[in-house]
């Protein structure tokens, strides 16, 4: 009975594993793929270690003009501005909303994120451009760094507002008695105290505004000033309508690798905590 | 270094009234203790003044300026937080040094001043440490020298001492008492704690419900409560508190009846108020002659070393007595006794809880 038992469970344990072994089976796959065929020269669809590995495909990316300046130069301002943008007006905005006695904050934030989904949405692509257009801000990075931090802030601002929130006052009220003025209180007290929000909404503004493609392909004439994102398209045979598989894995990687980098040291410095989002 | 003045001053938030046409006035160099229950707005009177909160109504000045319109900077007062609001990404230094900084002191002033109050407290070995790395005790001197390093009209603290343990908070008590002497400088203290009002404050202001009840020196508001809600709330144990009847120029109370303190005119119900340590037993080593006993049933005798508490049930009400010296006096649960109240330490008040003798 209890050998029977137990085989039972031995039966039931395996199968939990292997149905695991499957699920992590098609997440893995392509993870595996896009780090091992960069270096195939032959690379295909199907994951393979390569014969001969080589870092001729590397070599083959980094001769294309318009995807080197767009990895080392375009997506670094866009993504930079955007992250710059977005952390300030964000730590400014849900200060003034948190400490201000507003009636209907909430919902005044909550009608700010319904706000977001739209103003970045494909849906917004027309008046935008007519409005870029009409500042004459089309085929310039400061079109779209105003776009994605205009289409950031709402939901920025909803996450620093938890982080403003969680500062107990005493701190900018002892400032205030000791005579700070209110950009004092503000850069010496505060500022520091929310710094770890600061920084997970400016990893967060940068990870999106790396990875944006549709703004700065709408927004963005000139092959020179298009970022990693849109440049991607430099590795598609036009003829055949085909990705050139060994090129955009090749590039994918380097593409990959800086926002990698970025978030594994504030992960180390700060921790994400993201609390935002659900009002306690 | 100035006087302070509430004029008429309220504070409603919402429907909630916080403060009810406060009038109080606080001379230059007094220390006063602002003393009540949560929520009976000290606190809201301490940030009125500090200007981090503006008077619905009234008008407040430090030194005979009307401030109740200026920002906190420029009122020129010092506070200390009950959390001690240390900013935690500066030294101790920079912490102690930032009222001066944003008063673009110069630098090396700046350091000589720090230094000089720092070590005034006894905190100078702890510059360089961030506020995390401090004790509790630490921290709280940290906050007192971040207010000392200017010198300010006033001083304000908002319970500073409840965060402290029990021990730290006697020689945290005697060290403020000392300083704030040394200093001269006024000063406005909220509490809950009557002990550290008692100990501490040249005046007691007692509140209730945003009502100023009492403003009297310490022994004064133990003595002579003005209200039966002072009364319950000064001293440990508080005054006990008795119902009773005024009738033919006797007080009457169950199992027992007293002559009259004054001379307060009509038959009425009212309540009685006394002392622990003024009343004494039967039993106890005294002569009580002359005065009239209330008889009563020993509840519960609790010896406390120095001295002994006895609860006694006189009607329906518990009333308790204090006996000193180590001996514990030989009284029994639910034996008889006969209590006895000096009339000149009897305090009568009326239905409304004022004192009327």
């Amino acid at each position: 009975m209890v050998k029977r038992k137990s085989l039972g469970q031995a039966v039931g344990r395996g199968a939990v594993y292997l149905f695991s072994m499957v699920l992590a089976a098609f997440f893995v796959t392509p993870l595996l793929w896009f780090v091992v065929a960069p270096f195939n020269p032959e690379a295909t669809l199907s994951v393979q270690i390569p014969a001969r590995p080589s870092l001729a495909n590397f070599e083959e990316v980094f001769r294309n003009q318009v995807a080197v300046r767009g990895l080392l130069i375009n997506s670094p301002i866009i993504a930079g501005g955007t992250m710059v943008g977005t952390a300030l007006i964000a730590a400014l905005t849900a200060y003034g909303i948190s400490r201000a006695q507003l009636p209907g904050k909430q919902v005044l934030t909550s009608i700010l994120i319904l706000f977001s989904s739209v103003v970045t949405g494909t849906a917004s692509m027309v008046p935008i451009f007519l409005l870029m257009f009409s500042l004459r801000l089309i085929n310039t990075h400061l079109g779209v760094i105003l776009v994605m931090v205009g289409g950031l802030i709402p939901s920025a601002v909803f996450i620093m507002e938890d982080f403003v929130e969680s500062i107990p006052r005493s701190y900018e009220e002892a400032a205030m008695v000791s005579g700070a003025r209110p950009l004092q209180v503000f850069w010496d007290v505060a500022f520091p105290l929310i710094r770890p929000g600061v920084m997970v909404v400016a990893i967060w503004a940068f990870v999106n505004a790396w990875g944006a493609f549709l703004t700065p392909f709408i927004l963005l004439r000139s092959p020179d000033l298009l970022p990693a994102s849109v440049a991607f398209y430099r590795f598609y045979d036009l003829e055949s309508s085909t990705a050139m598989l060994t090129l955009v894995s090749a590039y994918a990687l380097v593409y990959t690798a800086p926002v990698l980098v970025l978030y594994l040291l504030v992960n180390a410095r700060y921790g994400f905590r993201f609390y935002g989002g659900i009002k306690r | 270094m100035a006087s302070l003045q509430y004029t008429e001053v309220s504070k409603h938030f919402g429907r909630v009234v916080a403060l009810d046409r406060l009038n109080l006035s606080i001379a230059d160099g007094a220390f006063v203790a602002l003393l009540g229950p949560s929520g009976c707005g000290k606190t809201t009177t301490l940030r009125l003044l500090a200007g981090l909160e503006s008077p619905t109504t009234g008008e407040i000045s430090i030194g005979g300026r009307d401030v109740t319109a200026l920002p906190p900077r420029d009122r020129d007062i010092a506070m200390v937080f009950q959390d001690y609001a240390l900013y935690p990404h500066m030294s101790v230094a920079e912490n102690i040094g930032y009222p001066l900084k944003v008063r673009r002191t110069a630098a090396a002033t700046i350091q000589k001043r720090v230094q000089e109050v720092a070590d005034l407290l006894q905190i100078g070995h702890l510059l360089a440490r961030k506020p995390g790395q401090l004790s509790g005790g630490q921290q709280q001197r940290v906050s007192v020298a971040r207010a000392l390093v200017y010198t300010p009209q006033a001083f304000l603290f908002d319970e500073p001492l409840s965060n402290l343990d029990a021990k730290l908070r006697l020689e945290a008590r005697s060290f403020l008492r000392n300083l704030q002497r040394k200093l001269g400088v006024t000063s406005v203290y909220v509490t809950h704690d009557q002990a550290e009002a008692m100990a501490l404050a040249d005046l007691i202001a007692v509140m209730d419900r945003g009502k100023l009840v009492q403003l009297a020196p310490p022994l004064e508001v133990y003595r002579r409560p003005a209200t039966t809600f002072v009364a319950g709330f000064i001293g440990n144990p508080p005054m006990n508190l008795l119902p009773c009847r005024v009738a033919d120029g006797m007080i009457h109370v169950t199992g027992g009846a007293l002559p009259l303190p004054a001379v307060p005119g009509a038959t009425r119900a009212a309540t009685l108020g006394f002392r622990a340590e003024r009343a004494t037993l039967n039993s106890m080593n005294s002569t009580n002659s002359a005065e009239s006993g209330i008889s009563a049933v020993v509840y519960a005798v609790q010896p406390l070393g120095g001295e002994t508490l006895v609860t006694l049930q006189v009607g329906d009400s518990l009333v308790t007595v204090r006996h000193f010296g180590d001996d514990v006096p030989d009284l029994h649960e639910n034996a008889a006794a006969t209590l006895y109240i000096p009339p000149a330490h009897c305090y009568l008040y009326d239905a409304d809880g004022a004192l009327i003798a």
